[in-house]
Formats: structure tokens, sequence, C-alpha cells
């Protein structure tokens, strides 16, 4: 195969899709950015962008473990990610109030245990340690059938799931102590999204790897928040960006064969300084 | 074990590297910045490969890219404080550039990739050497010396910038000088315990000193202090078992503390906070 680029962009278009790879990974890009986006746009209310960063970090050690132990590595994956939601869930509310300083020693404590206890497995087990690379940033070369049906089985659930909570949540993540007062499991809640979050991104880190997740799931909602303050809107325009920073990318790679993270980082660091550019002029 | 040369390079130059994170650690909690600790530390592995693609020393592109990233850090927010958002879509497209560089130096020089890559990602404070590790310890004492002597206004700014600039403070600057120590900071640690672990000895000590303590300067030293021990006990920990790295021993022992910690400020809570529990 020998992907050349032509100024026709139907025959570039073709070509695109004639290879399965190819179809498995803009398939799965495109699962990836619709739920990514939705969850992301919770992720950036909430405030707890580094706290996705840290759960997508869990994909290592789950990845290791499950290698070690003989597992499917999918297995490892989601334990890894659920246990550390919970363990930041445990850690990081000591009082009523939030205390962002707490929250972040904890977020960035559990972050750093998960890489150690992952750099250990990775040890113990003697692999090849090119695998980590593609473990950090993805492969969009290598899903199977298979691993698209998990994906969007999985991000089906997801997006159900966070349809069941939205609006419950969205009044706990705009003002807390309303909602406590108004009767809502402020609490439940937010426990219920970290591990709902854990679920998506290890399967999301699964396919595009896991420094890749975070520039799907928060850029795009990010960029979208900076754009207009009203839901529907947002949430719309941030699918779309989303939508646009995979296929974007998997054609570039494709054609230039680059890696695929940098290009969707940078078109995604591209998106979120025009629109914050595009705010910073409007509120002059 | 203390006969070892690297044992001693590596006691030597992981000593100074634990009392400088453990200081600067326990104002990164406090500001809440450890997002901003954590995207320096990560963003030391493209800075590492940047200079492999180059074939230049790979301290240059550490503390070129660190410093760079922390001054940017600095320019995107308010008084100096970045927003999570900003840090991490910044931060993401830094890692994205990683790969690149990566992909450059695959085709450049071939096969050895993965071991620098692994190297630069998780350290190997054994492998460090005479001459690096003093230079890491020296520098590391720098960084203590100006962490101490800006300790006073850096808690004033921190604490209420509001006031503080009204007395004078200069707040925005003291915020971008302490981003740039905490990219110093993340430059020296990636030769140590890795661009990936270096968080544990930002955050792990310093969250533990502030649950057990309110006072800043006891916290600044328990907070050194229990960074200093875990490096100890990771290498004699790593020493004696040999399959367990010394990066993961180190930053496994500071999450310990964080826990027993967090379990000791949890007993300690008000009554008024029982409900909590």
């Amino acid at each position: 195969m020998n992907p050349t680029f032509s100024a026709n962009p139907v025959s570039d278009l073709n070509q695109l899709f004639q290879y399965p790879f190819m179809v498995h990974a803009l398939q799965a890009g495109t699962i990836v950015a619709l739920v990514g986006a939705l969850i992301g746009w919770f992720v950036v209310v909430r405030r707890e962008s580094f706290v996705c960063h840290t759960l997508s970090v869990m994909s290592f050690p789950g990845a290791s473990g499950a290698a070690l132990a003989g597992l499917p590595l999918a297995s490892g994956y989601f334990a890894f990610a659920v246990a550390g939601a919970l363990a930041i869930a445990a850690g990081s509310r000591a009082g009523a109030r939030r205390s962002l300083s707490h929250e972040s020693a904890v977020v960035g404590t559990v972050g750093a245990v998960a890489l150690a206890l992952g750099f250990l497995f990775l040890s113990l087990y003697g692999g090849v340690l090119e695998s980590v690379e593609t473990l950090l940033f993805g492969s969009a070369v290598g899903i199977s059938a298979g691993q698209v049906r998990t994906l969007a089985l999985v991000g089906a659930l997801a997006a159900i799931a966070l349809a069941a909570i939205a609006r419950p949540l969205l009044y706990a993540s705009v003002d807390e102590q309303a909602a406590r007062a108004d009767g809502v499991p402020v609490r439940a809640l937010a426990v219920a999204f970290l591990v709902l979050l854990a679920l998506a991104v290890a399967a999301i880190a699964q396919i595009v790897g896991v420094l890749l997740t975070f520039a799907l799931l928060v850029a795009p909602a990010a960029t979208a928040q900076q754009l207009t303050a009203r839901i529907g809107a947002s949430l719309a325009i941030a699918v779309a960006l989303a939508l646009i920073e995979v296929w974007a990318a998997l054609a570039l790679t494709y054609f230039t064969n680059v890696a695929l993270g940098f290009y969707v980082t940078t078109i995604a660091l591209g998106f979120y300084a025009l629109a914050h550019a595009a705010r910073k002029l409007r509120h002059s | 074990m203390f006969a070892l040369p690297f044992i001693r390079d590596a006691l030597l130059a992981g000593s100074a590297i634990a009392i400088a994170s453990g200081l600067l650690g326990y104002f990164v909690v406090l500001r809440a910045q450890v997002f901003a600790g954590d995207a320096l530390s990560h963003v030391a592995f493209t800075g590492a490969l940047a200079s492999a693609a180059a074939g230049l020393d790979l301290r240059i592109g550490l503390f070129t890219l660190t410093v760079a990233l922390a001054l940017a850090f600095a320019a995107l927010g308010d008084h100096a404080r970045a927003d999570d958002v900003s840090i991490g879509v910044v931060f993401a497209w830094i890692l994205g550039l990683g790969v690149l560089f990566l992909d450059l130096f695959n085709s450049s020089a071939g096969g050895s990739s993965g071991i620098l890559g692994a190297r630069a990602l998780f350290g190997s404070i054994f492998a460090l050497g005479a001459g690096p590790s003093a230079v890491a310890a020296i520098v590391a004492l720098g960084l203590i010396a100006i962490t101490l002597a800006v300790a006073r206004p850096l808690l004033f700014a921190t604490l209420d910038p509001a006031v503080a600039l009204a007395r004078g403070v200069p707040v925005g600057a003291l915020g971008a000088l302490f981003l740039v120590l905490v990219g110093v900071d993340a430059a020296e640690a990636t030769q140590a315990v890795g661009a990936l672990l270096m968080l544990g000895l930002l955050a792990a000590p310093a969250g533990a000193a502030h649950r057990l303590t309110v006072s800043p300067y006891a916290g600044m030293a328990l907070s050194a202090a229990l960074a200093l021990a875990s490096v100890w006990i990771g290498i004699a920990l790593s020493y004696r078992i040999g399959a367990l790295p010394p990066s993961s021993a180190i930053v496994l022992v500071a999450g310990a503390f964080y826990v027993l910690a967090a379990l000791a400020g949890w007993r300690a809570l008000p009554r008024s906070l029982g409900w909590m529990r």
C-alpha cells in the first residue's frame, strides 16, 4: 500500500476507505469522538480535567498488570480505571466543602502511584519496551472489528448512563450548595460520574492511547464552552469539533505517515487557541 | 551498600532532588497547581526526545522545554495561575510533539528509541554516574536556596493574592518564578525518577504534610523530610529487592506516606464534620 495524495478529493477519500484497518480506525475514532465529547463536556464544567488525565494514566498499570497476570488486557484497563476513580473519590473530600488543594494532591498521588505500579509490573513482566509507546500514544492501525464492537457497546452504555444522570449532575456541578439543599445526592453523583468517566476513559485509551484521551475528551468541550454559554449549542459544537479532529487527523496520518497523536493534539490546540482568541476579542 | 559508588551517587542526587521537590511540592499543593507540575514533568519527555532527535545532550532539551513551558503557563493565567483546561490542551500538544520527535528519532537512529523513551519516562537513579549526580545535586541546592528565599512572600501571595498585591508584593512575578522553579525541578527529577514519576515526589509528600499540619513552616519541613525519607527508603528497598525498580520504589513509598497521613488526618477531623466519614 502506498498512500499517494492527489488533487482529486474523491479519489483521496476512496483511498481512505479502501483498507479495512482505516475503516476500523475511522469507526473507532467516530465513536470515541461522540462519547468522549459528551463526557468531556461534564469534565470541563466540573473542572475535573486533571482527574480525567489521571484516569487515562490508569491504563498503564492496567495493561501491564493484566499482561503480568496473564489476563485479557481489557480487564486490567477497566479494573484499574475504576479502582483509581474510587480512590480519588474516597480521598478528595475530607470536609463538606471542595478543597482544591487536597483534591489536586490526591489526584496527583494516585496518578504517580499508578505509574509506579505500572513500571514495576512492566519490569516484572520483562516485556518489550516498545509497547510502552503504543500504550501511551495508541496505534490507529491495530484496531480489530471486535474492538470496534466492544467500544461501540461501552460507548452506548456510557452515553445512556450519562443521559440518565445528566440533569441532576449538571445542577450539582454548577451550584453544589443549592443542589445539596434541594436534596440532590451530590456526593453519590460525583462518585457515579467518576466511575462512568473511568469506564469511558478505559475504553477510549485502549484505542487511542493514554495521552491522546485528554485531547479528545477535554479539548473539544473546552473549546465549545469558550464559544457559547448555551448548553445544547456547546454540546453540539463539542461533538462536531471532536469529529473533525479525529477525521482530519486520521486522514493526515494516512497521507503523511506521521504519528496520529501529533495531528490530534495539534488540531485540538489550534481550535482551542482560536476560540480563546475569539472570546478575548469579543470581550474587549 | 554504601560502599557501592552508584548507590552513593544515587543518594547524593536523590537527597538533593527530594528536598527541593518536597519544598516546592508544599507550594504546588497549596496553590492547587499539581496539574501544572504534572504537565511540566510529562513534557520533560518531549524535551529529552527532542534533544535526542537533534543529537544534543539530554539535559539541554529537558531544561529548555520545561522552563519555556513554565513561562507559557504563567502567561496563560491571571496571577500566573493558568486554569486546568489551558494547561491540559497545551500539554497534550507538547506530548503530541514528543510523538513526532520519537518518529523522527526512530527513522534517523533506528532501534534504540525504546530504551531512550523508557529511560526518559521512568528514569534510572542508579545509572546517573558521578558527574551528572554532582551537577544534579548543585542545581537542586540552588533550587532549595531560592525557594527558601521567596518562601515568605510566596506564601502571602498564595494565601491572599489581593491583599498581597495591595501591599506591593509582585504576585504575578512570584507566580511565574515559582512555575519556573517547578520546571527546573521537573527537569532535574526526570533524570532521577523519570518524567512520569516525578509527580510522586512533588505531590505525595506535600499532600501528606498538608494533611498533618496547617502551620506553613512545619508543613514545608515535614514535606521535605517525607520526600527525603521516600528516596532513602526507596533506594534501600530497590537495592534489597532486585526486581523492584528504584523509581517505582521511591514513588510507592511516597504514596504509602500519603495514605498513612490521610488516615491519621481523617481520624483527627473535628466532630462537627464526623458525618462525612
